[in-house]
């Protein structure tokens, strides 16, 4: 039987520890279907080994997806995972890994509140597992970009052929990515703030 | 089911309404998953364990998903816990940066990535 003490809590490590000036925080989200890299991601850029936090779905899910058939009213824990960037003295960046699928909206209550914005990660051989997101992110009027995971068996398309299965708009930015590289990981994150940039320029010379 | 003399779960909703004195909510608080939370006192004998294991964890600025994390309990509970603190004056809440778009955020953030 478990017997966690609250004594002995881990907290951070103290090399983790964040500098006593570390006044605001901003957050991105990474959304994608199961096994397409989240955590990957996550894990290439953070400075600390990426954390999660665990809630439990309490709702009724029968008929809704593959808990389908479970008789009683589970109780089933979903777990998401994160990690920091410090970009300075004073600005930290979180990393929010989070499954795209419909029934796992629950967890985003909080999660996109304030969000600088979201890269949905893609796998070319479930592009369907991507569709539920894309349309809440449209819907909700968060600022995404698309980044494609480079999976060594995964067929390769053309942006055009891509664009049109996603039903993605030209301004949306669509990049291939290898979500184990830092750089290239990296180099997603900084499309979507310089996608930020170019959205913030053009409604300041509006 | 929980029964009678079943074994206590650690993670269960019994032990979690016991936490909190059965209050709930994460959106009442006015925390962010990302509210970066600092200790202002030590912790001190008597305390709930809880709250004295957030006095602990928050030496330094640590946000609230982090502290949910480290203490292995959900973001909802660790909000109510920290509502108590922030009540009684025990830690501070930083507030996350301004809603966008504030280009001078985006700018910060493209150059902290840049020099990553």
């Amino acid at each position: 039987m478990a017997s966690r003490t609250f004594e002995t809590a881990a907290g951070p490590r103290s090399e983790d520890a964040l500098p006593a000036s570390a006044t605001s925080a901003v957050k991105i989200v990474i959304v994608g279907g199961f096994g397409v890299g989240k955590t990957t991601l996550v894990r290439s850029v953070s400075e600390i080994r990426p954390l999660t936090t665990e809630e439990t779905m309490t709702e009724a899910s029968a008929g809704v997806d593959d808990l389908a058939g479970v008789e009683r009213k589970s109780m089933t824990t979903v777990a998401m995972d994160f990690g920091r960037i410090s970009l300075n003295d004073e600005l930290v960046l979180y990393l929010f890994g989070t499954p795209g699928q419909q029934r796992f909206w629950f967890l985003w209550n909080g999660l996109f509140e304030g969000a600088l914005g979201a890269v949905v990660l893609v796998d070319t051989r479930r592009l369907e597992a991507s569709f539920d997101v894309l349309g809440r992110l449209e819907e909700s009027q968060t600022p995404f970009v698309v980044a494609v995971n480079a999976f060594d068996e995964a067929p390769s398309y053309t942006d055009g052929e891509l664009r049109e299965a996603l039903d993605l708009t030209d301004e949306v930015p669509l990049m291939a990515c290898d979500a184990r590289n830092r750089e290239s990981s990296k180099g997603v994150l900084l499309a979507l703030m310089q996608y930020l940039h170019s959205l913030a320029m053009t409604s300041e010379a509006t | 089911m929980t029964q009678v003399g079943e074994d206590w779960d650690e993670g269960g909703p019994e032990r979690l309404y016991v936490l909190t004195g059965g209050r709930s909510g994460f959106d009442e608080t006015g925390l962010d998953l990302v509210t970066l939370i600092v200790s202002r006192t030590p912790p001190q004998i008597g305390m709930q364990p809880e709250h004295e294991s957030i006095l602990r964890v928050c030496a330094s600025p640590l946000s609230v998903v982090e502290i949910s994390a480290h203490l292995k309990l959900p973001v909802s509970i660790v909000s109510v816990l920290l509502a108590d603190l922030l009540a009684e004056e025990r830690v501070e809440a930083r507030a996350p940066a301004p809603a966008l778009p504030d280009i001078d955020i985006i700018k910060a953030v493209i150059h902290g990535l840049q020099n990553l």
